[in-house]
């Protein structure tokens, strides 16, 4: 059978990281901010969580960290976005960037290997029904992020920040510290992804192990239209993709083909969305910016 | 040069950050326990000596024709991120035209360069379409559409065009005499000087003609542009199929160079696509810019291995730099308490 949960837990797995990093993305976008970061943060992610689950011994610790650190990585955003006025979309670039420098020369100095660092003692997160808590928590948080959008205060401050930031201002919200908050809490949602990751469906590192899923989190925010719900149906949609091209990797197809189908599915499910909103509504202003 | 002038660019925001660049880069070597003045002086000589300058100039080539790809749509605001697939597909072209044309090699030659600008070209329209058509922005059409490219490359590297009986995933090698000309005995070709045109035709048509006008002022103002009667989808369909031609160049290049056949991922794993997107936001996209950004990026690519040679610091160190660069050009950071600072963080606030 093609279709069994065997390809429903290895879709699932696979969602976890876009889904964390894609949440991220979406608060950003509410509160205004472009976040192209994703990939930066998530690969920060991926490598504080393994050094310091290696060197302490504790899962759990990595996780701690790797929120912590992509956290503090996200300020290159917040600061260079909202408080200098920086391009968005070039510091999220250039973090990207930074990224994945910046993990080799760790992985390098700290570990003196080139490549790919596996060693089997180091600890990785422990599977509660075949999945990892950060599973589990990545869907606490789309409900968390469903119900603060639309009801809580602090929520519906984040939409009119982003919406009209002058107005907000006038009403004593600040626009900059709901953008500081959104950043930051995309941060933390990274580091999660990059821990779930490198901890979680593997256990090691690799350079650029992040490999697009960064970029694709940044389409499903796109697709979803920021709104949690709808990035846990497009992250859904890229899960099965991959799940699906491992499966037919097993039944033959080359490697390259598999490699690629979830880029074209996204791409795919990104123009017939685009498609369809833009017959009803006459002006589209470019989907996210 | 007169004082207030020399102060003025001391004072600029590029040297700014690549200063900043520098001195951070220094700290991360004082913490690996090297020597910043060695490890800096080892960059240095590696890429600028004797033994150096071929590879720096070869590296160059490739740099220099992706931040071209990457600037001309950038100076009107289009960012595209598909470097990598539009060099690859552009690369296997020319390994096919070059393997299975039955003409002179001169012929072939200039057939497969032409035959890797077209697929480049062809692909990063493709994207345009995607944003023009379906609404799907650029920066993430190009990118998306990046992978299939890359992997279909390899796919087709790795089996039907394999080259029988190797363990590498390789085309066959170039039939005798289809290759670019070399410079002596070194791995510089003619690729560097259809490049360094390509980088003159870009200022002469930036400085000189109507429509390097009307990308300047899409880049400016996009909606003042269009009011002035500046056709948005036409021109990021032509910019973008000059962009793929470009990138598509390069894979070309690098396929009738040395070693003269397509290896898999030996166009990509450089990251050309990314220092050269790098150079020309470090330019922000202006013609000479970009041409003297590209050469300071492949002296810190080519110096980096050199100084790993000398004092085993890892060579990432030289990616770091790059984007410590752009982080601190992106927020546009400058020494304090320069009239125009605000004005200028404004401006750039409207046009997020």
């Amino acid at each position: 059978m093609f279709f069994d949960s065997d390809l429903l837990m290895s879709a699932l797995r696979a969602l976890t990281p876009i889904l964390l990093a894609a949440l991220g993305g979406a608060l950003c976008e509410r509160a205004g901010v472009f976040n192209i970061g994703l990939e930066g943060m998530m690969l920060m992610g991926c490598f504080t969580s393994v050094t310091t689950s290696w060197f302490t011994g504790s899962a759990w610790l990595g996780v701690l960290a790797a929120a912590l650190a992509a956290a503090a990585y996200s300020l290159i955003l917040a600061v260079g976005a909202v408080t200098l006025g920086g391009d968005a979309v070039v510091l999220g670039v250039a973090m990207n960037l930074l990224a994945v420098g910046l993990t080799g020369f760790l992985l390098r100095t700290v570990f003196g290997v080139q490549g790919t660092f596996d060693d089997p003692s180091l600890a990785g997160l422990p599977l509660v029904g075949g999945l990892t808590p950060l599973t589990y928590l990545s869907w606490a948080a789309v409900a968390v992020a469903a119900v603060m959008l639309s009801r809580h205060v602090w929520g519906l401050r984040l939409r009119g920040v982003g919406e009209a930031p002058d107005a907000a201002a006038t009403l004593g919200v600040s626009p900059v510290r709901y953008k500081y908050g959104a950043i930051l809490v995309s941060g933390v949602l990274c580091g999660l992804a990059g821990a779930q990751l490198a901890l979680g469906n593997v256990t090691l590192f690799t350079e650029n192990m992040t490999a697009g899923r960064g970029w694709i989190a940044v389409v499903a925010v796109m697709l979803g239209r920021a709104a949690p719900v709808g990035v846990l149906l497009a992250a859904l949609l890229f899960g099965i993709a991959e799940a699906a091209g491992f499966r037919l990797q097993g039944l033959g197809l080359p490697q390259q083909a598999t490699d690629a189908a979830p880029y074209v599915v996204t791409l795919g499910a990104l123009f017939l969305t685009t498609a369809r909103r833009r017959r009803r509504t006459p002006s589209p202003s470019g989907a996210a910016s | 040069m007169r004082p207030d002038r020399t102060w003025g660019a001391l004072r600029s925001p590029v040297t700014f950050s690549v200063l900043a660049g520098v001195l951070i880069g220094a700290l991360f070597l004082v913490g690996t326990g090297a020597d910043p003045v060695t490890a800096y002086r080892a960059i240095l000589t590696g890429s600028l000596g004797a033994d150096g300058i071929g590879s720096t100039l070869s590296t160059g080539t490739s740099v220099l024709g992706l931040a071209l790809a990457l600037a001309i749509p950038l100076r009107a605001g289009l960012i595209n991120l598909g470097g990598d697939g539009q060099m690859v597909l552009g690369g296997i072209t020319a390994a096919v035209i070059g393997l299975y044309t039955p003409l002179p090699a001169p012929l072939t030659v200039t057939l497969a360069l032409l035959g890797g600008m077209a697929a480049g070209a062809l692909y990063a329209a493709l994207a345009a379409l995607c944003e023009n058509h379906f609404g799907v922005p650029l920066l993430v059409s190009s990118l998306l559409l990046s992978y299939p490219a890359v992997s279909l490359a390899s796919y087709l590297a790795r089996y039907p065009l394999k080259e029988p009986g190797s363990s590498l995933p390789q085309t066959r090698a170039m039939p005798a005499g289809v290759a670019l000309p070399a410079f002596g005995d070194s791995t510089v070709t003619v690729g560097l000087v259809l490049v360094v045109l390509a980088a003159a035709a870009y200022w002469f048509t930036d400085r000189r003609t109507a429509i390097g006008y009307e990308i300047r002022m899409t880049g400016l103002n996009a909606r003042f542009a269009a009011y002035a009667g500046v056709e948005r989808r036409g021109l990021t369909l032509k910019l973008m199929s000059v962009s793929g031609a470009l990138a598509g160049l390069v894979g070309a290049i690098g396929v009738l160079s040395f070693p003269y056949r397509f290896v898999d991922g030996s166009l990509t794993a450089p990251g050309y696509t990314w220092t050269g997107l790098t150079a020309a936001l470090l330019a922000t996209a202006a013609p000479i810019g970009t041409v003297v950004a590209s050469f300071f990026f492949a002296v810190l690519q080519v110096g980096g291995l050199a100084m790993e040679r000398t004092t085993q610091v890892p060579r990432e160190l030289t990616q770091v730099l790059q984007a410590i660069v752009i982080v601190f050009l992106a927020a546009r950071l400058r020494l304090p308490g320069i009239p125009g600072f605000l004005s200028r963080r404004r401006t750039s606030e409207e046009t997020v």
